[in-house]
């Protein structure tokens, strides 16, 4: 896996404006990605995590705006004038993005093939008759039987696991670099969840893809990412090795997840929860924006802690690491 | 909702207030109403002359500011010599009164028989549905027409025909809220543990129905007044020798080449009034609905965001 | 879709002889049909035998009889106005009113989609908000008055277009105009909202993250999306547009259609016209309709006539 960053998110900072207040969505979220890895970016409901992807995509419209930041790809930036420029031409061709529900994410009036062919046919120049048989070739991809009937069929003649593989054979039409997937199975069910993820982990081997993944679910981090990073209220608050983290977290917050997460392996611990609630993104909070819920708070968590190197892949934000040894800030 | 005191009743309708004066719009709008339903109550004190005072010597005369038109007729004669301006006056209690009455019977009757249609459901929801299908199916106007010919227009019958023609959407609207709440899950609680359901629809379907009932009750105004003209308009609606804005358009049609200000005036006021209403309707919508209320807020704010970047580009 | 057709079909004849039958019983009974096509100093025996001879003596329930036979033959009697079967007459000026009603009510169609796209792609900007604006105005302009309007504008003082008639071409211009612009009105409003609502679904979403460049994005797939709703605003325009403006429209402009038709014998009282124009337009409503239905299941693959 070779580690130069490839897409690189520099203190994104994201606004949306409402009748209440402007909601901090993305506040200095910094991230990066290399070719061929998986990075799993893991929060609950409100935390950025779709809100830092869609930046990514440029799929932010009012009432959000992106104040500030950067985003990279390959050392260009996607943001600007020229930035879109850039972003219109590699969006669906070297980025491609899946969503959570496949239900919605097809237009309904048209035919599933003519959703793939559009694709093939706009970036790759492909007439007619190529695309389709491209198509044909990428709905076996994704395991879906009969496919040149599929192709004649509308979104409402599948199940919820298919149109996600139909997204999904979208999405690689074009034989993208990065596939950026918003909790791909969160609106499916456990068992159709399972197959795709396992379609998921088959095509990343294959085709070598960098993927972000983002989930609430640790189980889907675990299984597919190399990386992962945590989000909290807009922030990233730590990230590193996926296998690292689960065995080693440092930031309370990570710890707190990963106990309340119930585990097969260890029937005799109790489940904790996080007393608190995450706090409200209109005013966030100036320090730390964990430290109400904290049972380490002290008094300089409130100033808002930067992420720090911890060992040689871990980064956290959190000031009880900063004082633990083996820390290069 | 009943138990709100009336302080906060009164808060209530200041922070309305506020949001109307906001809305310049709507603003508008409230406030060429309330114009409107003052020129109507006051007319005998604001219009210079009677409405059907004819003034033979005076015939078809300009407005005031033509050559040859005069401070006592300002906006102009009729060829009978009656004043346009006591006409427009006296013609907006017409336009007034029928939307008004139209709209409270319609609205009555409708909404009775869409509260029976969701209660009742089965047989009289079914017979109550399918004549209103059919009823929706043929529009109005020509069925109107007929009907009035038949029975001889007047004031009143034009109520009635009006009246006929409009009340299935009260129909439509009040049976789906009805049974827009019946589907809650609270509802089907409570009949599942014996309560009397009814009452607890009744509780909740009348909170819910206000404002959008308001609402369509406030645009069919609009409409029933603009069909009023149109009926008048074509001898079938309110009869000479009393006063409608559609009359006057009508009688004015023949003079239309020479006298220009007999068409216009009364037909500028039928589109002011209208405006106003339907200005104010739209604004109701708005605040009936807070999704609709935060999109606009969206789109204000990124409009200005528009203008501001535009600005600042045209300055770098 | 056999049986949706068959269903749609007998709702359709429902309505028609609803109608129909209405306007026999009112006709009937408050009106007086005898009393139109004598002369005013006739006796009593004279309209004693007039009536019989129009069978109007018999029994209501008799002469109902008669009615719905002579029906099915599309008999509806002369005219009392013009001594001509009143079929005929129907007939003749059908065609002008339809073709008033679809040049008016496409014109308005036509014109309303990229209005209200150009307003939605921009919500609260400036084309928005005067699209809005002009909108509202359109909508609060009674027909009658802005059909006048235009005629003192275009027709009077600027000498461009003939004031009424059918003679020429250019004679049909500013009828139309005068039925297409309330309908726009309408219309750019509904477009409008509908493409609002389909923008900000999730397959738009998806079909930005594709790649596809915005005119396929809003031209193609919001719009194919958004159109349900105008094209049921269409059919309803339309089915008004023959059933009540045309007869506005028509009277302003003295196009010898079935509406201004429809006028004159209100005026003459002459009830079997009228029935067989309520009648025909009756079955023109139901067809339109259907047709409309027809129109859904092809925009819409969802939709299954079952």
């Amino acid at each position: 896996m070779i580690k130069e960053p490839f897409l690189e998110i520099e203190n994104l900072e994201v606004h949306f404006t409402t009748r209440s207040g402007i909601v901090h969505g993305a506040r200095g979220v910094s991230l990066h990605l290399g070719y061929g890895e998986t990075l799993g970016i893991v929060g609950e409901s409100g935390s950025g995590k779709s809100v830092t992807v869609q930046a990514v995509m440029g799929l932010i419209t009012t009432p959000g705006e992106i104040v500030a930041g950067d985003i990279r790809w390959k050392g260009r930036s996607l943001l600007g004038p020229r930035g879109k420029e850039l972003l219109q031409k590699i969006r669906g061709k070297e980025i491609a993005m899946i969503f959570q529900d496949p239900m919605t994410s097809l237009n309904p009036l048209f035919t599933v093939g003519a959703q793939i062919t559009e694709v093939l046919r706009h970036h790759m120049g492909m007439n007619r008759k190529q695309a389709l048989s491209r198509a044909v070739e990428l709905l076996e991809l994704v395991d879906i039987s009969a496919p040149e009937k599929r192709l004649g069929q509308h979104p409402h003649e599948f199940s919820g696991g298919m149109r996600q593989r139909v997204m999904i054979a979208i999405a690689l039409a074009c034989e993208p670099q990065l596939l950026i997937a918003d909790e791909p199975t969160t609106a499916l069910d456990v068992t159709i969840q399972a197959q795709i993820l396992e379609l998921m982990a088959d095509l990343q081997q294959r085709l070598h893809l960098s993927v972000i993944m983002i989930t609430h679910d640790l189980g889907v981090i675990a299984q597919l990412c190399h990386r992962v990073a945590v989000m909290y209220a807009g922030e990233i608050i730590e990230v590193g090795d996926a296998g690292d983290l689960f065995d080693y977290p440092i930031h309370p917050y990570t710890q707190g997840l990963l106990r309340a997460t119930p585990r097969p392996d260890e029937v005799t611990e109790r489940m904790v929860a996080i007393d608190g609630v995450p706090p409200n993104l209109i005013s966030p909070p100036a320090g730390c924006s964990f430290s109400p819920r904290c049972r380490n708070a002290r008094d300089s968590c409130c100033r808002r802690p930067s992420l720090v190197s911890f060992g040689s892949n871990r980064r956290v934000s959190c000031w009880c690491a900063c004082e633990a040894p083996g820390v290069q800030e | 909702m009943w138990r709100t005191g009336w302080r906060e009743r009164l808060q209530n309708l200041r922070s309305l207030g506020l949001e109307l004066w906001r809305d310049k719009a709507g603003f508008t709008g409230v406030v060429m109403i309330a114009a409107l339903l003052f020129m109507a109550l006051a007319a005998p004190l604001l219009a210079p002359h009677s409405p059907a005072d004819q003034d033979l010597m005076a015939r078809l005369k300009p407005p005031v500011w033509s050559e040859k038109g005069t401070w006592n007729h300002i906006l102009g004669t009729d060829h009978l010599g009656r004043d346009v301006l006591s006409r427009v006056i006296y013609g907006s209690r017409v336009s007034l009164l029928v939307g008004a009455a139209v709209v409270l019977v319609a609205g009555i009757f409708g909404t009775m028989l869409g509260l029976i249609a969701g209660y009742a459901r089965g047989r009289a929801d079914n017979i109550i549905m399918r004549w209103i299908d059919t009823q929706v199916a043929f529009p109005g106007l020509l069925l109107a027409l007929i009907i009035l010919a038949v029975i001889g227009p007047s004031l009143i019958t034009v109520i009635i025909v009006l009246s006929i023609n409009g009340w299935m959407v009260y129909g439509r609207m009040t049976r789906s809220a009805v049974l827009s709440v019946r589907e809650t899950a609270y509802v089907e609680a409570a009949e599942v543990l014996g309560c009397n359901s009814r009452r607890v629809i009744f509780r909740h379907v009348l909170p819910n129905l206000t404002s959008p009932l308001l609402t369509l009750a406030i645009l069919e105004f609009a409409r029933i007044v603009l069909a009023e003209a149109a009926l008048s308009f074509l001898g079938l609606g309110i009869q000479p020798p009393a006063t409608s804005w559609g009359l006057d358009v009508s009688s004015g049609k023949d003079y239309m080449f020479r006298a220009w200000w007999l068409v216009t005036f009364p037909g500028l006021a039928i589109s002011i009034t209208v405006l106003a209403i339907n200005l104010v309707a739209s604004w109701m919508r708005l605040i009936s609905d807070p999704q609709e209320r935060e999109k606009q807020f969206a789109r204000q704010m990124a409009a200005r965001g528009r203008k501001h970047r535009r600005k600042e580009a045209a300055v770098l | 879709m056999g049986r949706y057709i068959i269903k749609r079909l007998w709702h359709g004849v429902i309505v028609i002889f609803g109608v129909t039958i209405f306007v026999f019983v009112v006709t009937r009974l408050v009106g007086d049909p005898v009393k139109v096509m004598l002369p005013l100093e006739a006796t009593i025996e004279q309209r004693a035998a007039f009536e019989k001879q129009l069978g109007l003596d018999r029994p209501i329930w008799v002469q109902f009889v008669d009615f719905m036979t002579a029906l099915a033959r599309l008999d509806f009697g002369d005219s009392l106005w013009q001594h001509r079967p009143a079929m005929t007459i129907v007939f003749e000026k059908l065609p002008l009113t339809l073709e008033l009603a679809f040049l008016g009510i496409g014109l308005a169609f036509v014109l309303s989609i990229p209005l209200g796209i150009v307003a939605s792609l921009r919500p609260g900007g400036i084309s928005d908000r005067s699209t809005i604006f002009v909108s509202l105005i359109g909508l609060s302009v009674p027909q009658f008055w802005l059909g006048l309007l235009l005629i003192v504008i275009f027709a009077v003082q600027l000498r461009w277009l003939p004031t009424s008639g059918v003679d020429t071409p250019a004679h049909i211009i500013l009828p139309t105009v005068t039925m297409a612009l309330p309908a726009l009105a309408r219309m750019v409003m509904i477009v409008r909202s509908s493409m609002i609502d389909e923008l900000n679904q999730q397959y738009v979403k998806t079909c930005t993250a594709k790649g596809l460049p915005i005119y396929r994005v809003v031209g193609v797939h919001a719009l194919r999306n958004a159109s349900l709703p105008v094209v049921t605003l269409c059919g309803w325009e339309l089915i008004r547009a023959i059933a009540g403006y045309s007869v506005v429209v028509e009277t302003v402009f003295a196009w010898p259609g079935l509406g201004l038709t429809a006028i004159q014998a209100i005026e003459r009282e002459d009830l079997i016209l009228l029935q067989a124009i309520v009648f025909t337009v009756a079955v023109i409503v139901v067809f339109i309709n259907i047709l409309m239905d027809l129109v859904y299941t092809l925009i819409d693959p969802r939709l299954k006539l079952a």
